[in-house]
């Protein structure tokens, strides 16, 4: 440091910008941009130049080495990072291409020129053995392109331009970074969100009472937010702007114009404007205002900054609506947009603009509150919601209470203002039957979970799960989950089993887990029920038409029977119960998700069951007989086939008990005569994911649900509860299970009591193990699969896949719940459900 | 799976001779080693009048399976796809053709050192399957065998005797008679009949099992009514289908996730699209249709959206007014196809830089797909369930947006005029459902509203006066709607 105060310039440079150093070779740009700038800000075309011909001053790679630079910025630009470009741009068309390359990426393009004198300049690059034989004329024409254009900066469309004469006033000079006006993300609220008032005076004084304001001050501290369009149309617009003015005076109010202000505002500064849309109404009620307060409303209008950035980049406000890539941005054309939004260029029966659906495409993660658009109701799509209840048009004024996403409204007191168009219109096509788009689900992606970070989906599973989604999947808007696959439990050493429920125990003890609810594998299909209080429920909470009241679906969204009645009449069991069992008070909610097993299996499954599992049965039917009489004849004739009878006759007694196997899967059923239910968890209620339900209490309330199911169709689960520390407790758990399945029963599955639950290395643990019974696994691993040698072989069955498989569709399983239960757009809930059936088609051993 | 072999005899030709021409002796059981298991045999009777010899395949199920989990993890193709659960133990399929060929080879080839002029004597046969795979049942076992010289009887085995109600299985309980054949031709009857019978999907096929049908079928599969269908479905069939299973793991895997067959849901690409009249086949004119539609909408870039196996993208691309083609699908094995087909990858680079295939979805919206001047939607629409209709409609006409759509579908007022169509069926197993005239108008008319489009009507095929047309087309022309300056959308 030395003793003499810093006297340097202060160039002020906007956190998000493209700033442009404009100076002859040697005038000490690089120098400039190294001692100001971030190393990685900073791209220079001589750096370039040497990428693209291992030579930094080869002439001839410059357009090359341009296009890289250009790349390379608008890279970064995009991804809102300030870029520093190190080159001569002492010429205008350079200059014109970083100009277009910042309006391009909607941010502010600055230039700092570096004047320095021929001499310094020449004396620089002789001092550079690469630039030492860099002919003088150069740089003379580098200084004479530079003096011509620097009056001409601004025009060109610097929004800065900093100016450094002389070799003292460069070195001395210091950036500071500004921040951009729209950011405010430092200021958390709590927030009051007020839809468009036009002109309403006295809705907006009921509506501020009524969110607690006091004379424009609210007691907590909270501080208003106006999207704008505080004017025109409506009774009393001074008034209006005499309120909102005070409030953002005094710091109680942020404010945010609307395409009503700015052209009024035009018209105060006395441009030419057509005085319709209300705007006449506004010019006659200011005429009776004093010139000093019009002259404040023009100052205020002229302030107004287009969108704010608020609650560390949560929340986006703006009138009109804005894309994410124009948040925090600064242009012409995101001002543009955020005044008027965006149309199709298509007029509608009325003569109106048709605006271009925005937020149907909207896949921001930070909320964008707006207005501008009349609409009957303010609801959420994809994390934006339109305030503008058209309160001058007779509905109401809208305000939406962050970050509590409450919304306060209060009616207009009369129709101030007849609307061109009924307020319920839409853009044309209508919210019904908008589908989510593809590029939600397409290709390779990552899943951001709660509980397991990132998980990949390649593309090839994407591939088949979207033509699964595509061609035989239920509406989006009714599949908010699917269930995961589940592990098996370790292959078990116990004399003639495969799977054993020791090996279960053991695993989740090794787990640090000493509390298991052992549940009953019901035998049927896997149903997913999502069960509305009624049809307005379904309509309102899931967006679907008014019409179905739920979906039963299978684990691959499918719906269970074709025939929608049958689907209805399950749900409407489903629903008596719940309102019998008095769950919708309970558990705060108006619907259900439901995870149950639909039974029998022969139902969905008997496709299947015949092409496959009863032709083996009827086959070696057909077989044994014969071979077994031939056998005989054989040895009644003294030929010694001892050996091979005995093993025909083992084999025929095992086709036999894996035919008895399949057929207990198979029941008549007469429309819903003989199918049966069985529910064993409540995955998601309004607001709230159970999936961290402890499994007692889930079943606790589902054996309410059951028993208040007059008609048979609910089955209730059986359970026990097993200490895998205590070995007494460990010998119950297998001896029920042996019970179980030794009557013919598919096997249990054991939980961990506490449903979501971390080993002491914080690692999720298996959701759920299950143990096949004996028998049952025929089925799976063919009639033969006991015979003392075949057990050997499938011990080798591989298992660490399908466990990682497991854990990761139930992380997306749990993902998709939360997103549900936190009201999240319905393609972040479809991204999480889509990730688990792509996950489906991984290869997995399918018998486990 | 077991067969049995008897013959009667005389004295002067005694049954028993059966040992000497089979070369394996009566007295005892005997036991080879084949590539699939163990085969043995043995006879349950061996006297002068009558004898029976009798082959018995042990097979290996387990065994069977994990052959293919050769590469890695239970990843290989025949994990998947083969099944623990198997009627190869049980049914005499393939398999029990390779033993017959292996224990068997020299009486196949009628070759006997004992005895060398008992093989060419046609002898009294009788052959017994209990347990015959048959895909086309009891009448295509009858059609094979009997222009042989056999009588057949064929009794179908029932699914489940719990289950009347699930029918027949496709095996038969086969019995043969001849006796005018000899035994050599009778194990070659079977050595090429049982695979074809079985058509089975896992079978081996190599180059040497073309030589094999040639050598098993010399001196009478040529003059066999049937020879062509034996032929193909003992090579080709098999090849196609095995590289079919290649192509579809992923969707093999969400099938059995969820308890359904492969069929079920990898249906985009049909064997037989549907019934059609020989003279001009309706595809053909529906293709002709769309394309002079597209000619007079003067659309130069065009989309095939549900592209399918790639025909009209290859009728596209014989026409040099349409600039960009692009054919999109759901299925990836629709496209792998329409990609072979077009010869894609061989193509020169002007034309293949005209067209493009990829996969897409008509659920969701896809901005691939927006700035194009016509779409067409050809016997798409019926393949949707009529709840997930209106993601189309807003896919194609809100979002997409073309200028031109063409949209056709089956008219099933006519499907009366199908001579082979049963009565309330559809067309094609995946239709979900088929509209009359009067249904596919109101659907146009309402989509067009909504969306901003006219639409006309044109019928495609004989336009019959009573029922209409076989297909019928619907051409929406977006409305000339009025373009509204910036300025006044600003000022609203």
């Amino acid at each position: 440091m030395t003793e003499t105060q810093h006297t340097g310039r202060v160039l002020p440079v906007t956190d998000l910008s493209l700033v442009v150093l404009v100076g002859a070779s040697g005038s000490g740009k690089s120098t400039f941009a190294r001692r100001h700038f971030k190393p990685t800000e900073i791209i220079s075309s001589d750096f370039c130049r040497g990428l693209v011909s291992d030579d930094e001053n080869d002439q001839s790679a410059t357009k090359d080495a341009f296009d890289v630079l250009h790349y390379i910025a608008g890279k970064r630009l995009a991804a809102g990072r300030r870029t520093v470009v190190d080159a001569t741009s002492v010429q205008q068309e350079s200059r014109r291409q970083l100009i277009d390359l910042a309006k391009q990426y909607d941010v502010l393009p600055i230039a700092i020129v570096l004047d320095v004198p021929e001499e310094v300049c020449a004396e620089r690059n002789a001092a550079r053995t690469d630039r030492a034989d860099m002919p003088r004329r150069v740089i003379q024409r580098h200084i004479r392109e530079l003096r011509r254009s620097v009056r001409h900066l601004e025009r060109e469309g610097f929004r800065k331009v900093h100016i450094l004469r002389g070799v003292e006033e460069a070195e001395s000079a210091t950036v500071v970074t500004e921040k951009r006006f729209n950011d405010l993300t430092h200021l958390t609220g709590p927030f009051d969100i007020v839809g468009d008032i036009h002109g309403c005076a006295s809705e907006l004084d009921s509506l501020l009472a009524k969110l607690g304001y006091r004379d424009g001050v609210h007691p907590q501290g909270r501080t208003a937010v106006f999207v704008g369009d505080l004017v025109d149309r409506g009774p009393d617009s001074p008034g209006v702007l005499r309120r909102v003015m005070s409030m953002v005076g005094s710091g109680n109010a942020l404010c945010v114009p609307g395409n009503h202000e700015n052209k009024y505002g035009r018209y105060l500064k006395g441009r030419k404007v057509q005085h319709t849309h209300g705007l006449a109404e506004t010019i006659d009620q200011m005429d009776g205002e004093s010139e000093e307060f019009r002259a404040q409303v023009r100052e205020f209008i002229d302030g107004l900054v287009s969108h704010y950035v608020l609650d560390g980049g949560k929340l986006v406000v703006c009138h009109a609506g804005l894309p994410e890539k124009y948040h925090g941005r600064t242009s012409g054309r995101v001002r543009s947009h955020a005044l008027y939004g965006e149309t199709t260029g298509e007029t509608d029966e009325f003569g109106l603009p048709v605006r271009y659906p925005w937020a149907e495409d909207y896949r921001g993660r930070a909320a964008v509150v707006y207005g501008h658009t009349p609409v009957p109701e303010a609801t959420w799509l994809n994390n934006t919601i339109c305030l503008d209840t058209g309160a001058v048009f007779g509905g109401k004024l809208t305000a939406l209470r962050w970050p509590e996403r409450e919304l306060v409204d209060v009616p207009a007191e009369q129709v101030w203002y007849e609307p061109a168009r009924p307020l319920h219109t839409e853009a044309p096509g209508g919210q019904d039957g908008r589908p989510l788009d593809l590029a939600d689900v397409h290709g390779r992606r990552v899943v951001e979970t709660r509980h397991q970070g990132r998980i990949a989906v390649r593309e090839a599973n994407a591939a088949a799960a979207l033509e699964v989604m595509s061609r035989f999947a239920i509406d989006p808007r009714l599949l908010p989950y699917l269930p995961p696959t589940m592990a098996p439990t370790a292959t078990s050493h116990v004399e003639g089993y495969l799977e054993h429920p020791a090996e279960a125990f053991a695993q989740y003890a090794a787990d640090g887990v000493a509390r298991v609810v052992c549940e009953e594998k019901h035998m049927g299909s896997r149903a997913v029920a999502l069960v509305c209080r009624d049809t307005e429920v379904a309509h309102k909470r899931f967006g679907v038409p008014p019409g179905p009241t739920g979906s039963l679906y299978t684990r691959t969204g499918r719906p269970f029977f074709d025939d929608e009645s049958v689907t209805e009449e399950i749900l409407g069991r489903i629903r008596a119960s719940v309102d019998a069992a008095g769950l919708w008070d309970e558990l705060a909610t108006d619907w259900l998700l439901l995870d149950a097993e639909l039974l029998p299996w022969s139902l969905k499954a008997s496709g299947l069951l015949r092409t496959q599992y009863a032709a083996v049965g009827a086959a070696s039917g057909a077989v044994f007989p014969g071979a077994l009489a031939a056998l005989e004849g054989a040895a009644a004739r003294g030929v010694d086939v001892t050996g091979l009878l005995a093993r025909q006759r083992e084999r025929a007694a095992d086709a036999a008990a894996f035919t008895d196997a399949y057929r207990r899967y198979c029941w008549p059923t007469e429309g819903l005569d003989g199918v049966r239910l069985a529910p064993f968890q409540i995955l998601a209620v309004q607001g709230r994911s159970l999936a961290a339900l402890p499994h007692d209490e889930q079943l606790a309330l589902l054996d309410r649900l059951v028993e208040h199911d007059p008609t048979g169709l609910l089955q209730t689960t059986r359970r026990l509860h097993v200490d895998t520390g205590d070995p007494e407790s460990v010998r119950a758990g297998v001896d029920w299970w042996l019970e179980m399945t030794g009557r013919g029963g598919e096997g249990m599955v054991v939980k961990p009591a506490g449903a979501v639950v971390r080993d002491p290395q914080g690692r999720l643990v298996q959701p759920g193990i299950k143990c096949r019974g004996r028998e049952y696994l025929r089925i799976i691993y063919g009639p033969e699969y006991t015979r003392p040698d075949n057990l050997t072989r499938l011990r080798g069955r591989f298992l660490n896949h399908k466990r990682s498989l497991a854990i990761r569709e139930y992380a997306l399983g749990l993902e998709a719940l939360d997103r549900l239960a936190d009201g999240e757009p319905l393609w972040r809930v479809h991204e999480a459900v889509f990730g688990v059936l792509a996950l489906e088609s991984e290869p997995v051993d399918p018998r486990l | 799976m077991f067969l049995t072999i008897s013959t009667s005899g005389t004295a002067a030709s005694p049954a028993t001779d059966l040992g000497f021409l089979l070369h394996k002796h009566p007295g005892n059981a005997q036991t080879f080693t084949t590539s699939h298991g163990i085969a043995h045999v043995f006879y349950p009777e061996a006297d002068p009048e009558r004898c029976t010899a009798a082959l018995l395949l042990e097979v290996d199920a387990v065994a069977l399976v994990r052959r293919g989990k050769g590469k890695g993890r239970g990843g290989a193709p025949d994990a998947a796809l083969a099944q623990y659960v198997n009627d190869r133990p049980y049914a005499a399929s393939s398999l029990l053709a390779v033993a017959i060929g292996n224990v068997f080879s020299s009486a196949m080839r009628g070759v006997c050192r004992a005895r060398p002029e008992a093989p060419a004597q046609p002898r009294s046969l009788r052959i017994e399957v209990p347990a015959l795979p048959a895909r086309g049942g009891p009448d295509l076992v009858r059609h094979l065998f009997e222009p042989l010289g056999w009588t057949v009887t064929a009794e179908p085995v029932a699914l489940d005797t719990e289950f009347p109600e699930w029918g027949d299985s496709r095996y038969v309980g086969l019995a043969l008679e001849s006796e005018a054949l000899t035994l050599s031709e009778a194990l070659r009857h079977l050595y090429v009949l049982l695979p074809v019978l079985d058509d089975a999907k896992h079978y081996w096929v190599s180059s040497e099992e073309v030589d094999k049908l040639l050598r098993a079928g010399e001196g009478w599969l040529p003059g066999h009514p049937e020879h062509k269908l034996i032929t193909s479905r003992y090579l080709s069939r098999r090849w196609s289908l095995t590289r079919q299973a290649m192509e579809r793991l992923e969707l093999v895997r969400l099938a059995e996730a969820d308890d359904s067959e492969v069929e079920e849901i990898d249906n985009a690409v049909a064997e037989e699209t549907e019934a059609e009249e020989k003279p001009t086949p309706l595809a053909v004119q529906r293709r002709e249709a769309i394309l002079d539609a597209l000619k007079r909408s003067g659309a130069a870039r065009v989309l095939d959206l549900g592209c399918g196996q790639g025909q009209l993208v290859q009728a596209l691309l014989n026409d040099p007014s349409f600039t960009e083609i692009v054919g999109v699908d759901v299925s990836m094995r629709a496209l792998t196809i329409a990609s072979r087909r077009l010869k894609l990858d061989r193509m020169g680079e002007r034309q293949a830089a005209r067209v493009k295939l990829f996969q897409g979805s008509l659920a969701y919206t896809d901005k691939r797909l927006k700035g194009y001047d016509a779409a067409v939607l050809s016997e798409v629409i019926e393949h949707l369930d009529l709840p997930r209709l209106p993601a189309l409609e807003y896919a194609v006409f809100g979002a997409a947006r073309p200028r031109t759509v063409l949209v056709t579908t089956p008219n099933v007022e006519y499907n009366v005029r199908w001579e082979t169509l049963p009565a309330g069926h559809t067309r094609h197993g995946d239709h979900r459902f088929e509209w009359t005239r009067e249904e596919f108008r109101a659907w146009a008319h309402r989509v067009a509203e909504l969306h901003g489009y006219d639409v006309e009507f044109t019928p495609v095929g004989p336009d019959d006066p009573e029922v209409g047309p076989p297909t019928q087309m619907a051409i929406f022309d977006i409305s000339t709607a009025t373009v509204c300056t910036a300025k006044e959308a600003k000022a609203a």
